[in-house]
């Protein structure tokens, strides 16, 4: 394998080499290639800087001759995680070199050529527990389940939907044949599936895809069987179709469609339209490439963030979202949400549903879980949606900042309630790296049956896991976290939503001395409680907070037997 | 009190922001604020407005349900009433329009308005803020500069404070023309001296310099202006205006220096709008905010784009002074508005102490009070020109909530210390934003008759606490960035009433709470070990001692005189005024008379739903 890597790198050390950082003096050291990581050492004998640069995340790549007669040139590299960094090297073949070996291993094919599956840290054992969470654990924590619904592994060899778990939480009423008929009748089989039970009322969110009616209005009596059995007869059903009543309705042209009034008596449709796929990344662009402009024109920058809609979109997902949460805790219905092939807005809608209404995913091991479960095995394509960021000049494929979409929309939940979440920006910062390029394995692959052919869990360490430790944990926490178990409702008004300069603005002195007052929260916060501790109420919920966390790693460490 | 017509109506619908949910409630009208009490079974939820702040009343056309009042306050609230019968409405109208702006200045609220102090105290207040101690702050007088009371009468110059910053050489002679040669008489004089510099900002109006003329004496001024900075060979001078309005300045007489004949000055323009344009830029901005379009709406009123453009001016002054430690003078057309926004800017990016609780007071006394920011006409205190209105004073707040929103760590206050400051400049409650300079606050006799704001704002200070405040690792210039990203709509003053709109919890309110708890805990703390020692016993079982968080800090009162009493007989309704003193926040604030517990903490509960989704789900339809 290492032969492989090694035809990509033709000069592997180049000396004397200027490095131009955001917000640092230009720096002179050793630049240097290896399989996976540029490396950059400053060349002074103390306290030297180092730089250790995932090649993954090198989104796009230019260079340009300078010096005379073109003698040197001038490498500019752009991030995934919007970093743009400065090399300038001496002698024009070195440059070249270099720049080709960093085109070629930054976009490497296969998936375990990539660093994941050579990240060994000293510290991780790749025996440890690889996720935090599964429907068979969700479904063994919520007692009140089993009365309704159960656990079916009709999808235990993918045959029935690639891109679902092996295991899915269905209704009791409905056996496997029923289940696999109706799969065949969801686009891709993903058939609807329960995602999160409300406990104070028993309704339910569902998700799947778009039902295969086609133009000629086809009917499938056991998706029908399979919804109504969701709900009681009496009841009454939503559902929240995340594309617009003109859009599906086209959609019926090239073979999909939606649920018919007249065959699916107990459920009301609802269209809210969110953009997808290629509208959404070109909207990440536009604002990225607005962040960036020098101009000093105050008009420009507001219609450049207008024209990139970006808010706008981030309006749609939380707008939507409350319309779900609302259907549920308000109006006490059930819910079910799909768009086209619900794998992008329909897990983007019910992750931030359930952070509204449900206090446990607002803790930090608990929006890990609710990331793993709607994100990363309900499949949402991480390979594809994530392969560029917002400066790549390659052509666009499939790439749709979905993922980074629920990031923003959390961000501003955690903004309007900033005692809600138990995790601060700082998470939300570092998956939104790690979704991109990370050293570990989490976020590779589009669906679990592609993880388990590739070993995934086998031989890449778990970022969930990994962010869990004490010692990462602390870096990520919201010191001012006091649960609630009311629901957060946020507000949508354009007022209320604010550019996530957190983000967007990562790389400049705004940046720091956001820093600075996050670390001054803490000290204030830990001074304060220090003292309060042996004394105060403070100390009761976080010992209750421990236990609860015991209790969950009991349960992974016996899913792990 | 014979401009009230009516004391009092009931059954008043009020309106919330989208006309749609509405509360029934009983309206009264007082000498000094409109109330409106919801009556509920168990609450009793009032809402006070001062008189001053109200800066129009709408009588909108006829509807079913009643007669549509729609009052807008200075304080960006809105409300939107509904009265049962016409001719109510009329009366109220006619009442709030005579009421909200006064014709005479005796009938303003700070002279009806005693906040129970002592004569003693009163003067004391008075004297907390003084220019002279400000000035030796700076370092003055020294080998430089001297404290002239050459315009002590106000002869000089009759906008200008008593006391002027002048340089050392400049003769009286010189000082004499040069305020000839300046638009009203307003000279060169320092506005701010940097010690480790040694260079200084100073102010005045434009010259009266034409198409042509001179003033020996003027040039003198900058010559001397510039002399007394040893280190930099040049001043900038610093026209604030477009270049365009400037120019146009100089065909009525007025305009600015020409280069040539000033050596050693380096000229600027910046480009900030006057306040005529800043008038309509807010009014667009308060009208714009619409759901699809509402950053379209944003840019279209331009108000961003002049905040950054006085920011712009501000940050420029502070480079100059700072880093190349050149001496500026600045001015507009007569130096009291663009001139006061950039000169006080200009002192909160280099001077630490401007961003302290008590230095933005001593700031916004010497910049805006003394050198005569027309607070009268620009706050339409009084009936007058609504053309002398304008926000200049906002922005400069707005300006500094944007330095605030950058370095959450430098500055002393938090963002309600700049809302308290911004609703008492229009409340006329306190006696120090009265009138238009300092000579006519004399003429007045405002420290005799009225009460000072910033005792009372000390007093408090301890809920305008920003708790990341850093001083130690903010104690030089502040750099901010004006690239346009950095600017946004201030939603917590503009839309400060939308309580939807605002986050709901709080990390201020939170960090200072806990931070009380802490203080007071720790007092028990050492009071129980006091008294443990003094009893010779062991301290108590500590976990008793935590106290009840208070969000606010101190217990507010509310006002609980029944109204009904007052029949609009002049001594009960100042009675109810004198009632809520105590509390000299509450001017126009909503409260619960049950424990107000309407704290940024509290969550939504389930009975109230976000609108916009709401509403959005009524109207879909099963289309297909």
């Amino acid at each position: 394998m290492t032969m492989e890597f090694s035809e990509h790198i033709k000069t592997a050390n180049v000396d004397d080499v200027v490095l131009k950082l955001p917000l640092r003096p230009a720096l002179k050291g050793t630049l240097c290639v290896t399989a996976h990581h540029l490396v950059f050492s400053e060349r002074k004998e103390e306290g030297s800087y180092q730089l250790l640069l995932l090649l993954r995340s090198v989104d796009a790549i230019e260079k340009r001759m300078t010096g005379l007669s073109g003698s040197s040139g001038t490498i500019v590299i752009k991030c995934k995680d919007l970093r743009i960094l400065q090399f300038d090297i001496p002698g024009m073949e070195e440059c070249l070199n270099v720049a080709s070996s960093i085109e070629a291993l930054s976009s490497l094919e296969s998936v375990t050529e990539l660093y994941p599956f050579f990240h060994r840290p000293r510290e991780l054992s790749l025996s440890e527990p690889w996720g935090l969470s599964s429907p068979q654990q969700q479904y063994a924590q919520t007692e009140r389940l089993w009365d309704r619904w159960r656990l079916s592994k009709v999808n235990r060899n993918f045959s029935v939907c690639m891109s679902y778990p092996r295991t899915v939480i269905v209704p009791c009423a409905i056996d496997d044949i029923t289940l696999a008929k109706a799969a065949s009748f969801r686009q891709g089989g993903r058939f609807p599936v329960l995602c999160y039970y409300h406990r104070s009322n028993g309704m339910v969110i569902m998700r799947s895809s778009q039902p295969m009616t086609g133009a000629n209005r086809k009917r499938c009596r056991e998706d029908e069987l399979l919804l109504q059995a969701a709900i009681d007869e009496s009841e009454m059903g939503y559902i929240i179709d995340t594309r617009s009543a003109q859009q599906a309705q086209q959609a019926r042209m090239a073979g999909g469609g939606f649920e018919s009034k007249a065959f699916y008596h107990h459920w009301r449709r609802l269209h809210r339209h969110l953009e997808r796929g290629k509208v959404l990344q070109e909207s990440l662009i536009k604002l990225v490439e607005a962040c960036g402009d020098p101009s000093q024109n105050m008009d420009r920058w507001l219609s450049k963030l207008e024209n990139s809609k970006w808010l706008s979109h981030v309006h749609s997902a939380l707008s939507t979202a409350g319309l779900v949460a609302e259907c549920v805790e308000r109006d006490g219905h059930s819910v079910l949400v799909h768009g086209f092939e619900g794998t992008d807005t329909t897990l983007l809608v019910t992750s931030l549903a359930q952070l509204i209404l449900d206090p446990a995913s607002r803790t930090f091991r608990g929006f890990l879980q609710l990331l793993e479960r709607e994100w990363v095995q309900a499949g949402h394509p991480f390979r594809q949606r994530c392969a560029h960021s917002a400066h790549s000049h390659a052509r666009l494929r499939q790439e749709c900042p979905a993922f980074l979409l629920l990031l923003d929309a959390t961000w501003q939940l955690g903004r309007q309630f900033p005692l809600a979440l138990e995790f601060s920006e700082v998470l939300l910062l570092r998956l939104a790296q790690d979704a991109y390029a990370s050293d570990y394995g989490t976020f590779l692959c589009s669906s679990e049956q592609e993880r388990c052919a590739l070993q995934v869990k086998e031989n890449t360490h778990c970022l969930f896991q990994f962010l869990l430790r004490r010692e990462e944990r602390e870096k990520y926490v919201n010191p001012l976290y006091e649960a609630t178990d009311l629901a957060i409702w946020p507000s949508v008004h354009p007022q209320s939503l604010q550019l996530w300069t957190g983000l967007f603005l990562r790389w400049t002195e705004y940046a720091q001395t956001m820093d600075e007052a996050r670390e001054e929260i803490w000290t204030i916060v830990k001074e304060r409680k220090e003292t309060d501790r042996p004394k105060g109420c403070a100390h009761t919920t976080l010992s209750r907070h421990d236990s609860f966390t015991n209790v969950e790693n009991l349960m992974d460490e016996l899913t792990v037997l | 009190l014979k401009h009230l017509r009516l004391p009092h109506v009931e059954y008043v619908k009020l309106l919330d922001r989208y006309g749609k949910e509405s509360t029934i409630g009983t309206l009264y009208l007082t000498a000094t604020h409109l109330i409106y009490v919801e009556q509920d079974n168990h609450t009793r939820k009032e809402t006070w407005v001062l008189h001053h702040h109200i800066s129009s009343v709408e009588k909108l056309s006829l509807t079913v349900s009643g007669c549509p009042l729609l009052i807008h306050c200075k304080t960006f609230q809105r409300l939107h009433l509904l009265l049962p019968r016409e001719r109510d409405t009329q009366d109220v109208y006619q009442s709030l329009i005579r009421l909200c702006q006064p014709v005479s200045e005796d009938e303003l609220y700070a002279f009806l308005y005693n906040p129970n102090q002592t004569e003693a105290e009163r003067r004391d207040g008075w004297d907390l803020i003084d220019m002279a101690t400000d000035f030796s702050r700076m370092g003055l007088p020294n080998e430089f500069w001297d404290i002239s009371s050459i315009n002590s009468s106000y002869e000089l110059c009759s906008t200008y404070p008593s006391l002027l910053g002048i340089p050392k050489t400049a003769t009286v002679a010189t000082v004499t023309g040069s305020a000839k040669f300046r638009s009203r008489g307003r000279l060169p004089a320092l506005s701010y001296y940097h010690k480790d510099t040694k260079a200084a900002v100073c102010r005045c109006s434009q010259p009266l310099s034409g198409l042509s003329s001179r003033c020996v004496e003027d040039e003198q001024m900058l010559k001397c202006i510039n002399d007394a900075n040893p280190h930099c060979p040049f001043i900038y001078v610093v026209d604030t205006r477009p270049k365009l309005n400037a120019m146009a300045n100089r065909a009525a007489g007025k305009g600015y220096e020409n280069e040539e004949n000033y050596p050693n000055i380096r000229f600027h323009f910046q480009g900030i709008d006057n306040i005529h344009v800043m008038r309509s830029s807010l009014q667009k901005l308060l009208e714009s905010p619409t759901m699809s379009d509402y950053l379209v709406g944003l840019e279209s009123s331009g108000w961003l784009r002049h905040i950054k453009s006085v920011m712009d001016a501000g940050v420029f002054l502070a480079k100059a002074v700072c880093d190349e430690g050149a001496s500026v003078l600045v001015h507009c057309s007569d130096g009291w508005d663009r001139t006061a926004q950039v000169c006080s800017l200009a002192c909160v990016l280099l001077d630490p102490y401007y961003r302290t609780i008590k230095g933005l007071m001593v700031l916004i006394e010497r910049e805006w009070i003394s050198f005569g920011h027309k607070f009268n006409h620009r706050c339409g205190h009084l009936e007058g020109n609504p053309k002398e209105v304008s926000p200049v004073f906002t922005q400069f707040v707005e300006c500094v909530w944007h330095l605030c929103e950058q370095f959450p760590c430098a500055f002393q206050f938090n963002e309600s210390y700049l809302l308290i400051i911004h609703d008492h400049v229009y409340a006329c409650q306190y006696g120090n934003f009265i009138g238009n300079c300092q000579r006519e606050q004399q003429e007045m006799r405002l420290r005799e008759r009225t009460f000072s704001l910033w005792p009372y704002l000390l007093q408090n200070q301890a809920e305008f606490q920003n708790p990341l405040y850093k001083r130690a690792t903010h104690n030089t210039v502040l750099r901010p960035s004006t690239l346009p990203l950095h600017f946004k709509f201030w939603c917590g003053m503009y839309n400060r009433y939308d309580k939807g709109m605002q986050p709901r919890q709080s990390v201020v309110n939170t960090l200072l709470a806990l931070t009380l708890r802490h203080t007071q805990e720790q007092k028990t703390m050492t009071e129980l070990q006091r008294l443990a020692v003094v009893d010779g016993i062991l301290p108590g079982p500590i976990g008793t001692v935590s106290l009840p968080p208070d969000q606010n800090g101190c217990p507010r009162t509310t006002p609980t005189t029944s109204f009904g009493q007052s029949n609009g007989d002049c001594t009960s309704v100042s009675t109810c005024a004198g009632g809520k003193e105590d509390s000299g926040l509450e001017m126009s604030s909503q409260k619960e008379a049950e424990g107000s517990s309407a704290t940024e903490h509290e969550l939504q509960t389930k009975t109230d739903k976000p609108v916009s989704m709401v509403t959005q789900k009524e109207k879909v339809t099963e289309s297909l």
